[in-house]
């Protein structure tokens, strides 16, 4: 009897096999994405719907409509508003935001001044960027020059009335010059005295403790409004007679009291997730408490808050557009004050400056919640197993 | 007493400079001394101040004649009632916009969260362009969006726009039918009410006895069957006591109906459509925070998606959701202050103005930190009992 091996042995791998038409490319993302099941269809159909909707008539308003420049108002009213456009036009009138885009960065700084703003603004720039990119060496001086040798230089150029440099008051200061500037100094007097009341918050010493849960928790229950209030008609009371505070300091001592104790509240999470180890560690070296803080848990913890520390910062950048209530011209102050001038007064005028301050807003919040969002992925690495 | 201190051990360095309760006592005394001369310091220059400029202190005003109107009054007041009465206008005005704030912010923020969870990657996209503008635009810009981008450029009172059900739309606002009961009517109000407690009672029954004998009950139906019939019932045996009350067009403003003036609604809208961006994030995330295992075991058991989604995932969903949602919930009302940027009569608009008159800034100031203080705390407290009922019971 022969013997007949069947027995086979494949010597080499089968070729993967496409998977079927229905599986790949676009009608399977389709099918997959917009039309699942019966909701799903109704609910693509309804999005866009809505998206057909909404979208030709921003793109017409905001571009294919717009009027981009012009002298006044005419460009930007219709032939029955006594301007040139047909009856029936509506479109943006970004040539309002081009005539008064000096008032809506500046205010009403001199403008044979205004190299001071944009100077500082450059300066600005040239220290962030480094800051913000990881690999770029040097970040403890990158940092000292940022937030203390920046301050002290843009003070002086701002302000000016030294070096031969004409005074300019503050009143004067407008538009994304005052967005910018009380937040960027915000942010720079509240991280410090929110990294103090957090400390304090979790001391030892009673009163002290207690001191700063009241601060914190009397700030964090109530309007920023109210603490401006606080500061505008408070504050000048609180000082003797004589001495008198600019409207632009009270309106800094008010953002920067509100933002310290939310400031202080994201540290506390930070000193918390920080665990007993470290402190015990620390203690146990010999380590004194500024020593065991400064050197061994703040480090740490403020890591592990950067997400947080901006994120208090965005709210601050929004926040100081509530400034305009007490009669401070912000960006959003600048553009509100212009719906007043006669020689732009139309129905879009409002519209278009207000979406134009919105997209200046969101431009920076949205910057900034991404590389957040970048930081917290680039700090997270080191945690994962 | 010596000897105790020598049992725990006396620091080996005899120094009492480094005994951490005297270094302890010394700051706190310090700190103690700082804080009382500072408050002296400034209630001393207070009371120069307000001496220098004729303000009398105290809350004596109160009582006085407030002589200012306000646009929207929720109860009876003239310019004759009191500063008392005017600032109480105000905390009504803040916690009727802060509520119906809520109410709308939550029903939007609940449906765009899901919806950028949805299976269907348009809505999702849709859902997330939604949530990125508005959570990166100061809520006070949204709210001049609304009040003179968009409401103030509607048609004028004789141009206004009709909307469906009689309602009308022009730069005064929004005009709704304005429902009129009559007499008999209450007996509605009264089917309403009963018929709540018979579904409380129903699902209270159907509970017990699946817990008896797992069968189960059709709670839902039967309760949305209760309390839409015998209230409809009550209304036909009573004879229809309802009549709307529509607005009519005259010649320069509309008449009767139910008007919404437009800066009610600019921050109305403003303020839910801004913090539902919030509110949306936070219900991701805590759908998110369910994880899938709990989902495949609940499928594993039999449930189908139906009460996997309401008695496995929205529960747990809910423990992660409801502490954010109660400081944005705060948030709201907080940010309900904004009002006075466009003239509608909050807390902070009437405060500011008596302050305004009478000078009193300091009273004026502590009145609105202590109101605010009070909606926190009452907020919290409402959402700390939602929140205790939700949270883990452990066994």
């Amino acid at each position: 009897m022969q013997e007949h091996d069947m027995s086979w042995v494949r010597t080499e791998m089968a070729l993967a096999q496409p998977a079927p038409p229905t599986e790949r490319g676009a009608y399977a993302w389709v099918r997959k994405n917009l039309i699942g099941s019966v909701g799903d269809t109704i609910l693509t159909v309804l999005g866009i719907a809505i998206v057909l909707w909404i979208l030709p008539q921003i793109i017409n308003w905001a571009f294919i409509n717009a009027v981009w420049t012009g002298p006044d108002r005419t460009v930007c009213t219709t032939a029955s508003q006594g301007g040139i456009q047909p009856d029936g036009w509506t479109g943006a009138c970004w040539a309002f935001v081009n005539a008064k885009f000096g008032q809506l960065m500046f205010g009403t700084y001199p403008i044979e001044e205004r190299w001071r703003p944009i100077l500082v603004a450059v300066l600005f720039v040239a220290l962030l960027v480094p800051m913000l990119i990881p690999r770029v060496p040097r970040k403890g001086l990158n940092a000292l020059l940022l937030f203390v040798a920046l301050p002290i230089v843009a003070f002086f150029l701002l302000v000016g009335g030294v070096f031969g440099l004409p005074h300019v008051e503050t009143p004067r200061w407008g538009g994304l010059l005052v967005t910018l500037s009380l937040s960027f100094v915000g942010i720079a007097v509240s991280l410090p005295m929110g990294i103090v009341l957090a400390l304090g918050r979790r001391s030892k010493m009673p009163i002290v403790k207690w001191l700063c849960i009241v601060f914190i928790e009397t700030v964090r229950g109530i309007p920023l409004i109210t603490v401006l209030f606080f500061a505008s008609v408070m504050l000048p009371l609180f000082l003797p007679e004589g001495v008198s505070f600019d409207k632009y300091l009270r309106a800094l001592i008010g953002v920067s009291l509100f933002a310290a104790a939310y400031m202080a509240e994201v540290i506390r999470g930070g000193l918390q997730a920080i665990p007993k180890g470290q402190y015990e560690g620390a203690d146990s070296l010999g380590l004194g408490y500024w020593q065991k803080m400064g050197l061994i848990v703040l480090p740490q913890a403020l890591k592990l808050v950067i997400p947080g520390i901006v994120n208090t910062f965005i709210g601050m950048l929004k926040d100081t557009s509530l400034v305009l209530i007490i009669s401070m011209f912000d960006l959003l102050g600048v553009v509100k004050q212009n719906f007043a001038d006669p020689n732009w007064a139309t129905p879009q005028t409002p519209k278009s400056g207000l979406i134009f301050a919105a997209f200046v807003f969101w431009l920076l919040c949205f910057g900034m919640s991404r590389y957040s969002m970048y930081t917290e992925r680039r700090l997270d690495t080191g945690y994962k197993r | 007493m010596a000897s105790q201190e020598i049992l725990r051990g006396e620091p080996s360095r005899g120094s009492f400079i480094n005994d951490p309760r005297i270094r302890s006592l010394f700051f706190q005394t310090l700190v103690v001394i700082l804080l009382f001369s500072s408050i002296w310091w400034i209630v001393h220059n207070v009371i120069e101040n307000l001496q220098r400029l004729h303000i009398a202190s105290g809350f004596g005003f109160l009582k006085s004649r407030a002589g200012f109107d306000i646009s929207d009054t929720p109860i009876a007041y003239t310019s004759d009632s009191t500063y008392f009465r005017a600032l109480v206008v105000g905390l009504l005005n803040t916690i009727i916009i802060a509520v119906a704030g809520i109410v709308l912010a939550t029903i939007v923020g609940f449906l765009i969260g899901i919806g950028r969870l949805s299976q269907n990657w348009l809505i999702r996209k849709i859902c997330t362009v939604y949530v990125e503008i508005f959570r990166n635009i100061p809520p006070l810009l949204v709210i001049f969006f609304w009040y003179s981008g968009v409401l103030a450029v509607l048609p004028p009172p004789r141009e206004s726009i009709h909307l469906p059900l009689g309602s009308f739309l022009n730069q005064r606002g929004f005009y709704l039918p304005r429902a009129v009961w009559a007499d008999g009517s209450w007996l509605i109000g009264v089917a309403l009410l009963l018929a709540i407690a018979m579904a409380w009672f129903v699902a209270h029954r159907a509970r017990q006895r699946q817990r008896a004998t797992g069968q189960q009950f059709p709670v839902f139906w039967t309760s949305v069957a209760l309390i839409i019939g015998l209230p409809v019932l009550a209304f036909l045996l009573s004879g229809m006591p309802l009549t709307f009350d529509f607005p009519k067009q005259s010649t320069f403003n509309l008449t009767g109906g139910f008007w919404i003036k437009p800066e009610f609604l600019s921050l109305l809208l403003a303020l839910s459509f801004y913090t539902a961006a919030f509110i949306a994030e936070i219900v991701r995330a805590g759908i998110r925070g369910v994880s899938k295992g709990q989902t495949e075991a609940a499928a594993a058991l039999g449930l189908r998606s139906g009460p996997i989604l309401r008695l496995v995932v929205i529960p747990q969903a809910m423990r992660i959701v409801i502490p954010p949602l109660t400081s944005q919930y705060l948030n709201l009302t907080k940010n309900s202050s904004l009002a006075i940027a466009i003239g509608y009569p909050d807390l902070t608009a009437t405060a500011g103005t008596v302050l305004n008159q009478t000078g009193q800034a300091v009273e004026g100031v502590f009145i609105m930190m202590i109101a605010y203080l009070v909606l926190s705390l009452v907020t919290s407290f409402v959402m700390n009992i939602v929140n205790a009922r939700m949270a883990l019971v452990e066994r």
